[in-house]
């Protein structure tokens, strides 16, 4: 039984961190909102003046948007079906009995772990380059063109670069999930002869499925935000086919110095990621209380 | 048994599966052998695999032209700085949560982890102004304020899913023998849960290693962790691949061995408890 006075040291002790947590939410979140009412830029500074919605006609109405918004439905949707298709597959195949479990495990998830500036050079270098890199050399013993990916598909290079980052995640999550379902189904199942194609698609993937949902929307979060590797590879080009949107709010505040403009575009960003986190968080809340 | 596999299906399934892990794995594998070779060899076509003088001068090179252990000395303690900020925060609201839940807990809890969804570009503005303002930019303590803040809801997320573990009668019988809250806290709950704590503490560490937006928008050299060390190599004058497998096999060294330490818990950290 609590008692009153342990309710009242629980609330000291979640204070704080509550406090911070709502301060470091909303100010910023407030701010943004009133400086994207604002005609606002860096370098005509002291002249704010209020204009209204104007900002959100301009951002919404930008060519540029569009093609943004494009662009992160392209990247999140590209790494989504890589990841979740191959992390599938890749966590069926090393939930089979083989020898190296151990090692294998710690190489498949080991891109997880390389911080996105250094997955993101080593890939554009050591690998993409159309001369040096070693898939140019590869197509090359092949008889093939080399691809100069960010000059040819820059999008599908960093959509291929964040896939290779993710993979691993969707892999180690599915796997452990898999590795839940309980071993007395299996054996039913094989004792009753069950080829494999019917196991999967009744045994398996109805256990999956909710896994499947918790790393698609998490995913979704993450590659919502995706940045370092654009800007170490691309910069949004060529033109402003690589530029997501928190690539184009980074860049229409900090190389425009156009605060009103980007703070709009920092807003839409916000509306869809919680169009995501609702969902996410309704999941959670539900796991919760089981 | 009667999943019994035969001995060649287990060997074929071998061979798979370590073809497809060690695709998976040969970036990293690559940039670790491109990092012993000279530059000259660095971009040779043919590349040539393990015949090649091997040679450490990329090493020594990194470090002496950029002073590449300040970047490591920031890396550690931002990294570090921000989990202990975040401990003393996040241990007290884990174990009220945990322990003396009340009828808004859950909702706090989720509230919490919702701000973890905010885009960052939806704050980069004005933090980006206040930091300006208040000469933040490219300080040590802001960049821990900001990592602590971004990883505060997982800390105290996990921390309470391993609390909630912990049995209440043990804290019941010490708050009965006159324990005080900070001595239950102290004496009671923290060695019970060091193992918990230090997984914690692992995953947080990984996350603010590899923060790669604040730490690329807020820092330029002083408080420059390596993130940003290594994104210098991105314009074309720092093109040496040879230095930039070094630096970066360097950097993600220590982290992959945490990581590789803490896989079980970062399925429970990262999906929030909601796989098991």
């Amino acid at each position: 039984m609590a008692t009153r006075q342990t309710r009242l040291l629980a609330h000291a002790a979640t204070a704080p961190s509550t406090l911070v947590l709502f301060l470091w939410m909303i100010v910023p979140l407030a701010m943004t909102i009133w400086f994207s009412l604002l005609r606002y830029s860096l370098l005509d500074p002291g002249n704010e003046s209020f204009i209204g919605l104007l900002n959100y006609e301009y951002f919404l109405t930008d060519p540029a948007f569009f093609t943004a918004m494009f662009n992160t439905l392209k990247l999140v949707g590209g790494v989504l079906l890589i990841s979740v298709v191959g992390g599938t597959l890749l966590a069926l195949l090393l939930d089979q009995p083989f020898w190296g479990r151990g090692i294998v495990r710690l190489m498949v998830i080991a891109p997880f772990f390389v911080m996105p500036t250094v997955s993101a050079l080593i890939w554009k270098n050591l690998l993409m380059h159309p001369v040096q890199g070693l898939f140019a050399w590869i197509a090359s013993i092949f008889g093939l063109q080399p691809i100069d990916w960010f000059a040819e598909a820059p999008l599908t290079a960093i959509v291929l670069i964040v896939a290779w980052q993710w993979l691993p995640f969707a892999t180690l999550i599915l796997l452990t999930a898999i590795q839940s379902l309980d071993e007395e189904q299996k054996e039913a199942a094989e004792m009753d002869g069950t080829p494999p194609l019917p196991f999967f698609f009744y045994i398996v993937l109805p256990h999956l499925a909710r896994p499947i949902t918790v790393v698609i929307l998490i995913e979704t979060i993450f590659l919502l935000n995706v940045f370092a590797e654009i800007l170490v590879t691309t910069g949004g080009g060529p033109g402003n086919l690589t530029t997501n949107i928190p690539f184009l709010v980074y860049a229409q505040a900090l190389l425009q110095f156009d605060v009103g403009g980007a703070s709009a575009g920092g807003i839409v960003a916000v509306v869809l990621a919680n169009i995501v986190a609702f969902f996410l968080v309704r999941m959670i809340g539900r796991n919760l209380e089981a | 048994m009667a999943r019994a596999h035969s001995v060649q299906r287990k060997t074929a399934t071998t061979v798979a599966c370590w073809l497809v892990g060690l695709v998976i794995f040969f970036p990293i594998l690559w940039m670790a052998i491109t990092s012993f070779k000279t530059e000259l060899e660095a971009v040779n076509i043919p590349p040539s695999f393990l015949a090649f003088d091997w040679t450490i001068e990329n090493y020594e090179i990194v470090q002496e032209r950029s002073n590449y252990l300040r970047f490591v000395g920031n890396s550690i303690l931002l990294a570090v700085g921000s989990t202990l900020v975040g401990l003393l925060f996040a241990i007290p609201a884990a174990w009220a949560m945990a322990f003396a839940p009340g009828k808004r807990t859950k909702d706090l809890l989720l509230w919490m982890l919702s701000t973890k969804m905010m885009p960052p570009v939806g704050a980069l503005i004005p933090i980006y102004l206040l930091f300006r303002d208040f000469g933040l930019l490219d300080s040590r303590g802001g960049l821990i304020a900001v990592l602590f803040l971004l990883n505060l809801p997982i800390l105290i997320w996990m921390l309470f899913t391993y609390f909630k573990e912990i049995p209440g009668e043990i804290l019941e019988a010490a708050r009965m023998d006159g324990a005080t809250l900070w001595r239950e806290i102290v004496y009671v709950l923290t060695p019970m849960a060091i193992p918990g704590i230090a997984s914690t503490v692992l995953l947080n560490i990984i996350l603010a290693w590899n923060e790669a937006f604040w730490t690329l928008n807020l820092t330029t050299s002083d408080a420059a962790p390596l993130t940003v060390f290594i994104a210098s190599y991105s314009s074309p004058e720092g093109l040496f691949w040879a230095k930039l497998s070094a630096a970066s096999t360097l950097a993600i060294a220590p982290i992959l061995v945490l990581g590789w330490f803490s896989q079980k818990q970062l399925v429970r950290g990262l999906t929030f408890g909601a796989v098991k």
